[in-house]
């Protein structure tokens, strides 16, 4: 793409991008040009699972306004739960994000 | 559009799916566009953009041979594995981009693949938009046997050192005294990537190394403005862009 930033982050969840679900196994994160939102940039977010091939990925497109607002919704929900003590110790893969390139 | 045909001529084409060695040796798919007859057609090498190499770059290549060129369309992406062209173009979107050494490898193999044909005649051109502008240009310091190279708005051919990486490891404006063939550049003035300042950067490189350019900017144009599948597209500017580049390759490539 024209930017190339993209950094890469090992993740665990489950995620759906036809009938059925799949694992996800990484997140990638790039600030490039997407797909079919209107914009030449956006925030796009690729959650796939590598070693099933290019095709298992559930995809989003953000403007950067509302990436920023996801990220503080995430951060708040994570901050409630955590404040309620319903925080669950899921085995989330803990690999540091591998980065592909810096801005 | 600049090809004037007539309604009572005789035309053809052919489109299809070919192998090709490229970087390495390796084989890798492409897909070939050529009018009918004997020719000799001038060849055009087409280089899909960054989002990968999908139905606009398919419509690109009949383009250039209902034109009458003999086009090829490596899959840049191929080793990348295989799916729809969005899934492959994330995957390279998230790598970082294809590496630059692989992508010249692959120009030059279609580039070979042209000119071992008997219906082309010996002048070959190379087109990219976006990121393919940036490996036209590229190919065009880089490799040789390439007559004419046509730019669209490449981003990063200005690159400051904190983008270079492992496989981009050269800004391609450091290449521009061995560009080796006349170069047509297209530009949104409204683009970010490459800014208007970065188009200046480059222009003023290949005028210090006293290269044959020809570079046209347009207002109320921004990044893609070819392309008629995305909100960027601007009809007034492309259609002046495809008719000052075919008036381009009528005098470097017939």
């Amino acid at each position: 793409m024209c930017t190339m930033i993209a950094q890469q982050v090992r993740i665990f969840g489950r995620g759906k991008s036809g009938p059925e679900w799949f694992d996800v196994r990484e997140a990638n994160v790039s600030y490039d040009h997407p797909y079919d939102l209107p914009l030449e940039h956006a925030l796009n977010i690729d959650f796939v699972n590598e070693a099933m091939g290019p095709g298992a990925r559930v995809a989003v497109e953000l403007s950067v306004d509302a990436a920023r607002q996801l990220v503080r919704t995430i951060q708040a929900v994570l901050a409630e739960a955590d404040q309620r003590g319903v925080l669950e110790d899921c085995p989330v893969i803990a690999v540091p994000a591998r980065e592909i390139s810096t801005t | 559009m600049a090809h004037a045909y007539q309604t009572d001529q005789y035309e053809g084409m052919i489109a299809e799916t070919v192998t090709m060695k490229g970087h390495n040796g390796d084989t890798i798919n492409a897909y070939v566009a050529r009018p009918l007859g004997a020719g000799p057609f001038p060849g055009m090498v087409v280089i899909h953009h960054a989002p990968g190499w999908d139905e606009w770059y398919r419509e690109c290549t009949r383009k250039f041979a209902h034109h009458g060129f003999v086009a090829i369309s490596p899959n840049l992406y191929f080793r990348d594995g295989h799916g729809t062209p969005e899934d492959v173009g994330a995957k390279v979107r998230a790598a970082g981009g294809a590496p630059d050494a692989r992508v010249l490898g692959d120009l030059d193999g279609a580039n070979a693949l042209l000119r071992s044909l008997p219906y082309v005649s010996r002048k070959v051109g190379i087109f990219g938009t976006c990121s393919g502008g940036r490996q036209a240009f590229l190919a065009g310091c880089r490799l040789k046997g390439l007559d004419a190279v046509i730019e669209c708005w490449g981003g990063r051919v200005v690159m400051s050192k904190e983008e270079l990486t492992p496989s981009q490891p050269v800004a391609p404006i450091e290449y521009t005294k061995d560009l080796s063939a006349p170069i047509l550049g297209l530009f949104g003035n409204e683009d970010k990537s490459p800014t208007p300042e970065q188009v200046n950067q480059h222009e003023a490189e290949l005028k210090k190394h006293g290269k044959s350019y020809e570079f046209h900017r347009y207002d109320g144009a921004g990044h893609g403005f070819f392309y008629y599948d995305r909100a960027a597209y601007r009809q007034e500017q492309a259609m002046d862009g495809w008719k000052k580049l075919f008036a381009f390759t009528d005098r470097t490539l017939r």
